[in-house]
């Protein structure tokens, strides 16, 4: 059965079902219950682990600020019989325990040939739109994508978010999930009964045959507004959802490039090495031949996020300007842009 | 806290050939580094058997113990297998994580051996998250932190305390204050004399032991796994005991040691012979035992080191295998 929920109740339920189903699952972070420690009620998490506490009262816990420690602890409980949670607060912090997700989470296995696995799941909230200034709104998902042994995934949708975070509990190897700040109230279809969207499968949320857009996170509703309105244009886009980029779906992209000749990719990062400058990449070098335009970006500019809300809204992308590289991509688009 | 059974026969000799096979390993390393046969870098522990040998003898096989750079007498004192060590640290096939780790990241799950560290403090966190997991798996295992002096000035240590503090983790922090930070010496690096009184800020009970005394860390050690096993929180050990050999082979030629300290270390603390003059060994050992277990030692590390000179190097096709569990 599908009712709608929110994108932030929708990782939430995903949590208790899996905590149900699993009773290695454990949960934990800065005010995960919310009150541990004080004179007055318990509860105030502020996240999607609100409540968790009253089904699970010895699987949920409060760290204190100690993200070294704790996102090491997940580490160490992942490779001796543990499935932690364990929850960043916003992906900026992770300055703060670099070394835990860099050198010991995503090297185990490796390290001991196989004999480790460190089945967790980092999540880490992310994202320009809450007026959060510098350091708590960054998109900085293409610095673990580059990290080989850890897996990335960014749910665009509440339905993805439950699912995907079902799949990242479940799977044997360290998951960084992103959560988008600006995403957690939107809402949509998603099914009561626990369900699982597999990692490394991209979901293609329209189709279209004159242009591929492949957006990231929130880029997606981004996209699909600007390929809604390129429909006046007479252009048709495919918009693609990586859903997760480690693993990436080369092939889906691939697949619609082939099919399109055009390719934009939405991301709301930073520029230089970043995840939209690597699809880029990765199309120019396997699907070249098929490339009819020249291959387009849409990323924040390469400065840190801005506090001044003017000057933040300018600073992410968004519809306006996917659109206009879709326009700038196709040749008879770009020459009439051009002409007027 | 009950006194823990003074050791009965079979576990001084056990003591005794933990110690004598960490010293014979590293020597023997010593000795074969400069050939060129081993590569990379490569931390002695000779000089601090004590400290693995008497907190892993109060160890069972099921307990944690997380380790660092200097971590091959942990490894031995935990259990895992000396020839596979060997061809481990000679990066060769067959070695304890097929050559994937090498001297660094030697580690043995099926021993608790949760990892040698390249990190410093960086395992010590990993211990927080095995103890956590022995707590609400709800067994009694235990984990051990290995630490240095060093390492023990990072946060990710300060913050384990603090989470092992709050959470009353059965994890037992093991400071190893070797009396150099690489050639910094604690003097200057530590801020203060001790570790020790780190921990009691935090209310873990904390000691400070003579590191080249197996006997008295042992005692300490297992009235600190004692305190872990029955849900007491954790606990802080504050071993003394300096390193007979340089922070690293090939690079360090420890010229920042005073004039003769190395030799007078070697003469005066050396823990394997401090050990076999205690009373209760001389009343319940004989020089000659000893002597047999110092030849099955030789031999051991002989064969260990042919062992290693002589094998395969890894397949090339393992490169890419073990990165993930699935991709």
């Amino acid at each position: 059965m599908t009712r709608v929920l929110s994108y932030l109740n929708a990782v939430g339920e995903a949590l208790r079902q899996e905590m149900q189903h699993d009773p290695s699952v454990v949960v934990f972070g800065e005010d995960n219950i919310g009150g541990t420690g004080c004179d007055g009620k318990l509860g105030n998490a502020w996240g999607p682990t609100q409540g968790l506490h009253e089904h699970f009262p010895d699987r949920v816990f409060d760290t204190p600020i100690t993200e070294s420690a704790f996102v090491g602890a997940a580490v160490g409980a992942a490779a001796t019989g543990l499935r932690p949670v364990a929850d960043l607060l916003f992906v900026d912090f992770a300055g703060v325990c670099f070394d835990q997700i860099l050198n010991q989470a995503a090297k185990l296995r490796y390290m001991t040939a196989g004999k480790a696995r460190v089945p967790l799941v980092l999540r880490a909230m992310y994202g320009t739109g809450m007026r959060r200034g510098a350091q708590h709104s960054q998109a900085l998902y293409p610095l673990f994508a580059h990290i080989p042994g850890l897996k990335v995934v960014l749910p665009a949708t509440p339905a993805d978010a439950k699912g995907l975070m079902a799949a990242a509990i479940r799977d044997d190897d360290p998951v960084i999930f992103f959560e988008h700040k600006m995403l957690y109230f939107s809402h949509g279809d998603v099914p009561e009964e626990p369900y699982v969207v597999p990692l490394g499968q991209a979901r293609v949320t329209r189709t279209g045959g004159d242009c591929t857009i492949v957006a990231l996170g929130r880029m997606v509703a981004e996209a699909e507004k600007a390929a809604d309105e390129l429909v006046a244009d007479g252009v048709q886009c495919e918009v693609i959802d990586p859903r997760t980029i480690s693993p990436l779906d080369t092939g889906t992209i691939y697949d619609s490039v082939r099919r399109t000749g055009h390719l934009v990719v939405a991301d709301e990062s930073n520029p230089r090495c970043g995840v939209a400058g690597d699809i880029a990449a990765l199309v120019a070098e396997h699907v070249f031949d098929a490339l009819r335009g020249p291959v387009r970006v849409v990323t924040s500019p390469h400065a840190p996020v801005p506090f001044a809300p003017v000057l933040e809204d300018a600073y992410a992308p968004g519809a306006d300007q996917i659109k206009a590289a879709v326009r700038t991509t196709i040749p008879v688009l770009a020459r009439q842009e051009h002409a007027s | 806290m009950p006194d823990h059974p003074r050791p009965d026969r079979a576990e001084l000799i056990d003591i005794y050939r933990t110690m004598r096979t960490i010293r014979e390993f590293e020597e023997r390393l010593h000795a074969e580094f400069p050939g060129g046969e081993i590569p990379g870098a490569v931390h002695l522990y000779a000089g601090q058997e004590a400290v693995a040998a008497g907190v892993c003898t109060v160890l069972t096989d099921e307990d944690y113990v997380a380790s660092t750079h200097r971590g091959h007498g942990h490894a031995i004192a935990k259990g895992c297998d000396v020839t596979a060590m060997m061809l481990e640290i000679y990066g060769k096939a067959g070695g304890l994580c097929d050559g994937k780790g090498g001297s660094m990241h030697i580690a043995d799950f099926d021993r608790g051996m949760l990892g040698a560290n390249g990190v410093a403090a960086g395992g010590v966190p990993l211990s927080c998250g095995s103890a956590l997991s022995a707590k609400v798996r709800g067994t009694d295992q235990v984990s051990v932190a290995f630490v240095g002096d060093g390492g023990a000035n990072q946060g990710a240590f300060a913050e384990s305390l603090v989470l092992a503090s709050v959470w009353q983790l059965p994890v037992v922090f093991v400071v190893e204050d070797n009396g150099y930070a690489q050639a910094t010496g604690t003097r200057f690096h530590l801020g203060g004399r001790d570790i020790a009184p780190r921990a009691e800020a935090l209310g873990i009970p904390a000691v400070v032991v003579d590191g080249y005394d197996v006997l008295a860390v042992r005692e300490a050690a297992a009235e600190a796994v004692l305190r872990a096993r029955s849900s007491e929180g954790p606990t802080l050990l504050d071993c003394k005991a300096h390193r007979f050999f340089g922070h690293m082979e090939g690079w360090d030629q420890q010229a920042y040691r005073a004039d003769g300290e190395v030799d007078r270390l070697v003469a005066e603390r050396d823990c394997l012979r401090l050990f076999a003059d205690t009373a209760i060994v001389r009343q319940t050992l004989t020089t000659a035992e000893l002597a047999d277990v110092d030849a099955a030692v030789r031999v051991l590390i002989d064969h260990a080191v042919d062992e290693s000179k002589s094998a395969k190097d890894p397949d090339i096709g393992e490169l890419l295998t073990d990165v993930y569990v699935t991709y």
